[in-house]
């Protein structure tokens, strides 16, 4: 429990720290009232918001967290919006709508993950391939329409309230719980974490590599099929262009400041889920605050540049090397622990 | 002499590397490097080159101290160095590669015909008959070799240093590469010439120099050396004080698998090898000599392309690592850092790592199960860390050693093969992995395992295969095995195989 | 023949056989109006994708250029209202400001040892950022010498027009392909590229070449942004949304290996007209809907990555052999 604090207390403080100063601004920010049986209020309204890029961090996480990275997230979103809307539109009902938009996520996953790990493309590189076909195969679901419905159930998805939290907060947070139960409750984080720190080693272990790459890819597309269908639900229709346009940015965005390194290795999608809460508070904040909504970039790009200058090799290098000269000095300890090279 | 070191000392967290060495090349002579892994020297080569720091001692040249602090400053400096894996860049034209920074220039553009001229003049008498402007990498790794020759002779012009560059040539190549050496050597450049493979270090150089333990252990005449002495001198035992046969003989086990024409083209010879339970197999040869690759075939690491394995029952599958471990087979690689160990993972992990992945993902090892299972090892192995938890990177070799050893004893295999287990780690973990292995062949396991150290693999083996040049060459048993036996076996070709029978 | 010419080949064949495709179904098609509207649409991103294929070739990305070019068109045009300034003093200052930006990108890209992706999307989201605080409206220009620029060009036999923007485009190419492949400059980021180790090794100065590198894009982006403005007589901030994707692509389809350290700038030009290209027959032929642009985009970036995917192996084990 401890440990677990330890590890989230920096994304925690930040959220504390970005909370506090739109508070400051917009004195009324943290209230939450009734209204009705749902709660009300901006905190509610952040959970909400935060939906989309939150789903997309636990599926991010765990890719990043395997060396890789998912840049078609976003695009995924789209089709599978678009294929629920579409299903919805034919008169298949939501019975349908629903598994065929969370298959399509998954064979999306398995066409990354066939890339990735079959023919050993960069992620980076494989991923961009369905990041810029896939809102053009959005739009051929869609007839390059934005396709409107009137389905209740399906709008229920995006914008309704269940036990006073509205569905899409309760999505991301359950899907989060999901995810965290399945990766540390199983032996999947174990080996996701283990290849991604040392992919030869893990192998010469006995770690089957490839099945856990695409199913690394395929949960995250499941995460974007998820995310699709509530924005698709929020504004009752599909809109291949717009729905999830560069979501994956802030979903890496969310991972990078939830402390998981971009080069693979340990992961905590508790950490990316308040990474996203992050991003969404910040969104909601400024524009709360009064502060002009242009000042959101900016502000996303120091933020961006802060966790660089944090996660830096080379700068954490030079304050180790600071620390050990210094211990030196003091104390005239010897030989430095942090060695790159080792002698062959 | 033309470069000189003196007193050199090199120290790494845990181990001195470089041990107060001396070393002198003279103008116009080629002067071997020899020593097994982790005798220095790669490290030396390093400190001369300023691709390390020294922690003391001097380096001269032409009687000058200098302190070259990259390898690029030793470039300039006049010391040119030609690694194994070809420093230049394949998708580069070799004119572009030749001339890189210093291209020929016209009304401020680079001059194609300039470049090819330059390069021309630089290949010129090496011998080379290529299009300098096609991409280096469409061309050999023998002529690889030797454009990245001609580039650090042009740039530098008074030592060359060739680090194993002929690991992966083959004969023909090696003598085109010998012809370019001499003619070198014959124009007054020092070279210094670093390698394993014996047969080569004989017919090319003048002088041999034999580093052992970051020590210097002796520097000779080639020409006065004979092959059974220098690899006493590399492998460090006088033939005088051979060890004998330290394991008391006891009854050979049943059969439990057995290789039948396992091979793979270019990396081993196909061998058989027949495993019996509760013994140890040995397997001595030199650096390449095609031990790393027995072991690699055997366990799937790099897939067989001829032969079988089998056991009692029938054909066993070992086509990938994991396949290999559910057939009970057990792997600790000799580069633990890249192949053995998950740095970022702790102790805990490392240790439940192989028996998770053989579980599979959906049946979870509790973890209060990993932990007992950590704790226990950390316990019978005396691993030296403060907890499970440890990240195992943080860890000394010999106790990082013996977290890969744990990992694989948690699984219980049939038959471990264990790669230089020794190597790097301090005297008090040595023995307490020789111990270990006796400890697991009590237990009925069977192990294969490989060393450069001969007093370790006559104390602990049952049988000695000795690998030479990519093929299995020798068995000995009983009490033919002494250090004495294992050196000649390796030195002379075919003194040993009727031995073998 | 070297491989590494291969893809470089495979894209002007691939071009070339679309252009015939598209005659034999649109006659029209092989005019010069519709190649100088080829060039003239397809000018800003064919100027920024000389920069990207710089960037990919030193084995980097640049995510930075779309949102510059949004930026350089708000900053003109928030200039050329506001100020007095003759437009081309604004182009000069606003060259500057890009090639700064982009040399900054490359100093954080060496100094921090962290991968251009994630340093160019902070400058993606400043860039961008930057330009809303600049103005969320869309400002019309309006400048007489913009009007000039804008109807400069000469006319081809055939009727068609070679705009100035075409032209600056075709140069821009030129100038992208002299840098690249007859500099020690370019020859140092194909060495990059192809090893960042052995290229500092061998004494290529990396941190200066990044930097370079990175300028050089943004000085491209800047420039792209100025024929945008010009092709579009307006800033807008929300312009140029995806761009870098776009580019990304053209470089990719041009045959150069998104891994860096292969690849031609002429073949971005191959790429950038084979995208353009795809568009003119989507717009010829009036029934087909603008998404399957992306779609063959996509396919065609999927070709090209297993195409130096496979080429890659053949190379090794030709190699080997």
């Amino acid at each position: 429990m401890t440990a677990l604090l330890r590890r989230i207390a920096p994304q925690l403080l930040t959220l504390l720290a970005v909370l506090v100063l739109v508070t400051v601004f917009f004195p009324g920010f943290l209230s939450v009232g009734f209204s009705g049986d749902r709660l009300v209020g901006s905190p509610i309204d952040v959970l909400k918001r935060g939906a989309p890029v939150a789903l997309l961090a636990i599926g991010m996480t765990l890719v990043i967290a395997t060396r890789g990275i998912d840049l078609s997230v976003g695009a995924v979103m789209a089709i599978c919006g678009a294929v629920a809307a579409a299903a919805v539109d034919r008169g298949w009902g939501l019975g349908a709508a629903i598994p065929l938009a969370l298959g399509a996520g998954l064979l999306c996953g398995l066409w990354n993950g066939f890339l990735v790990a079959v023919l050993r493309i960069q992620p980076i590189v494989a991923t961009l391939i369905l990041m810029v076909a896939g809102r053009g195969i959005a739009q051929l679901v869609t007839a390059g329409q934005i396709l409107t419905f009137s389905d209740e159930g399906f709008a229920f998805l995006g914008s309704g309230t269940f036990l006073g939290l509205p569905v899409p907060a309760w999505a991301w947070i359950l899907a989060g719980i999901v995810a965290g139960l399945v990766v540390r409750r199983t032996a999947l984080g174990l080996l996701i974490e283990s290849v991604g720190v040392n992919l030869r080693a893990s192998r010469l272990a006995g770690v089957d590599s490839t099945v856990l790459l695409v199913t690394v890819y395929m949960i995250s597309g499941l995460c974007a099929a998820v995310a699709g269908l509530i924005v698709t639900g929020d504004i009752r229709g599909a809109d291949a262009n717009n729905a999830g346009l560069w979501l994956e940015l802030d979903a890496i965005l969310a991972v990078a400041i939830g402390g998981t390194s971009l080069l693979g290795g340990r992961f905590s999608i508790l950490a990316s889920l308040i990474g996203a809460m992050i991003i969404q508070s910040i969104n909601t904040g400024i524009l709360l605050a009064g502060f002009p909504p242009e000042f959101n970039l900016v502000i996303k790009a120091v933020l961006v540049l802060m966790i660089l200058m944090l996660q830096s090799p080379r700068l954490s290098d030079a304050a180790r090397g600071l620390a050990t000269r210094r211990r030196r000095t003091d104390e005239g300890a010897a030989a430095p622990r942090a060695v790159k090279e080792a002698p062959r | 002499m033309l470069l000189e070191a003196r007193g050199l000392l090199k120290r790494f967290p845990g181990t001195v590397a470089l041990d107060g060495v001396g070393f002198g090349l003279a103008a116009g002579e080629v002067h071997a490097l020899l020593g097994e892994n982790g005798a220095g020297k790669s490290t030396l080569i390093k400190c001369l080159t300023g691709a390390y720091r020294r922690d003391g001692g001097e380096i001269l040249l032409d009687g000058q101290p200098v302190d070259p602090r990259s390898t690029f400053e030793a470039q300039e400096l006049g010391i040119g160095t030609v690694y194994q894996e070809v420093n230049l860049l394949p998708n580069l034209t070799v004119a572009e590669n030749l001339t890189l920074g210093r291209q020929p220039r016209r009304l401020g553009l680079t001059s194609r015909r300039g470049m090819r001229a330059l390069a021309r003049e630089m290949l010129a008498g090496y011998g080379l008959d290529i299009d300098v402007e096609r991409d280096l990498g469409a061309y050999s790794v023998a002529v690889q070799q030797i454009v990245a020759i001609a580039r650090a002779v042009h740039l530098s012009g008074k030592v060359l240093i060739l680090d194993e560059p002929t690991a992966s040539l083959d004969a023909r190549e090696v003598a085109m590469l010998f012809e370019v050496v001499r003619r070198l050597r014959d124009r007054g450049l020092g070279i210094v010439f670093v390698s394993h493979f014996l047969d080569q270090v004989f017919a090319i150089s003048d002088r041999i120099t034999v580093l052992r333990n970051g020590r210097h252990i002796a520097t000779t005449e080639a020409a006065t050396l004979d092959r059974v002495r220098l690899i006493n001198l590399m492998l460090g035992r006088e033939l005088e004080q051979a060890t004998t046969h330290g394991r008391t003989a006891h009854d050979a086990g049943a059969e439990v698998l057995r290789a039948e024409g396992l091979g793979k083209r270019g990396r081993i010879a196909p061998f058989d090898l027949s495993v019996r339970a509760g013994e140890v197999i040995g397997m001595a040869g030199l650096l390449g000599s095609g031990r790393t690759e027995t072991a690699e075939v055997l366990f799937g690491a790099a897939a067989a392309d001829s032969g079988t394995v089998r056991d009692a029952k029938g054909p066993l599958d070992v086509s990938t690592p994991a396949r290999a471990i559910a057939s009970g087979f057990g792997f600790a690689p000799e580069d633990r850092k890249t192949d053995g160990i998950i740095g970022d993972l702790s102790v805990r992990e490392n240790i439940a790592l192989a028996l998770q992945a053989h579980r599979g993902w959906a049946r979870p090892i509790p973890r209060a199960e990993q932990r007992r299972l950590a704790e226990d090892f950390i316990r019978r192995l005396d691993i030296r860390t403060p907890g499970p938890e440890k990240p195992v990177g943080q860890l000394s070799g010999g106790n990082q050693q013996k977290v890969i050893l744990a990992r694989w004893l948690a699984m219980n295999p049939r038959f471990l093969i264990l790669d230089e287990p020794t190597r790097g780690i301090d005297v008090g973990a040595h023995a307490e992995v020789l111990r270990l292995i006796e400890e697991m062949v009590a237990g009925g396991m069977s192990l294969l395992v490989i060393s450069s150290e001969l007093e370790e693999l006559v104390a602990v083996s049952d049988r000695v295969i000795v690998v030479r040049d990519r093929s299995h060459v020798a068995e000995l048993t009983g009490q033919e095995i002494t250090t004495d036996a294992i050196v000649r076996a390796i030195a002379a070709p075919g003194a040993n195989l009727e031995a073998a029978e | 023949m070297n491989l590494r010419r291969l893809p470089l080949y495979a894209t002007i064949a691939i071009f070339v056989a679309a252009y015939l495709l598209c005659w034999l179904q649109f006659p029209n098609i092989l005019s010069t109006r519709v190649a100088g509207n080829l060039l003239t649409d397809n000018a800003y991103l064919g100027i920024a994708a000389v920069g990207m294929t710089i960037v990919i070739l030193s084995g980097g990305i640049d995510l930075s250029v779309g949102s510059v070019i949004a930026f350089a068109g708000v900053f003109i045009a928030v200039m050329l209202r506001d100020t007095g300034l003759h437009p081309l003093a604004v182009f000069a200052l606003l060259l500057i400001l890009t090639t700064a930006f982009g040399a900054a990108q490359g100093a954080l890209i060496h100094a921090l040892a962290m991968p251009a992706f994630i340093v160019t999307l902070a400058g993606m989201f400043l860039a961008r950022g930057i330009a809303y605080l600049l103005t969320l409206d869309s400002i019309p220009i309006d400048h007489p010498f913009f009007e000039s620029l804008q109807k400069a060009y000469w006319l081809m036999p055939g009727k068609g027009r070679l705009t100035l923007l075409g032209v600056l485009m075709l140069l821009s190419v030129l100038g992208g392909m002299l840098l690249a492949h007859r500099t020690r400059f370019g020859t140092n980021v194909f060495a990059i590229g192809g090893g960042e180790g052995t290229a500092r090794m061998m004494g290529v100065p990396i941190g200066r070449t990044t930097i370079l590198i990175y300028a050089f894009s943004g000085f491209m982006a800047g420039l792209a942004g100025i024929v945008f403005a010009i092709y579009t007589a307006a800033g807008y901030p929300l312009a140029t949304v995806g761009v870098e994707l776009n580019a990304i692509a053209a470089v990719v389809i041009g045959g150069t290996l998104l891994s860096g350290g292969s690849g031609t700038v002429l073949g971005t030009l191959f790429g950038v007209l084979t995208m353009g290209l795809i568009q003119t027959y989507i717009v010829f032929d009036g029934t087909l809907s603008s998404w399957w642009t992306k779609i063959v985009i996509g396919l065609l970036l999927f070709l090209f990555i297993v195409l130096q995917k496979g080429l890659l192996k053949v190379g090794l084990s030709r190699r080997t052999a």
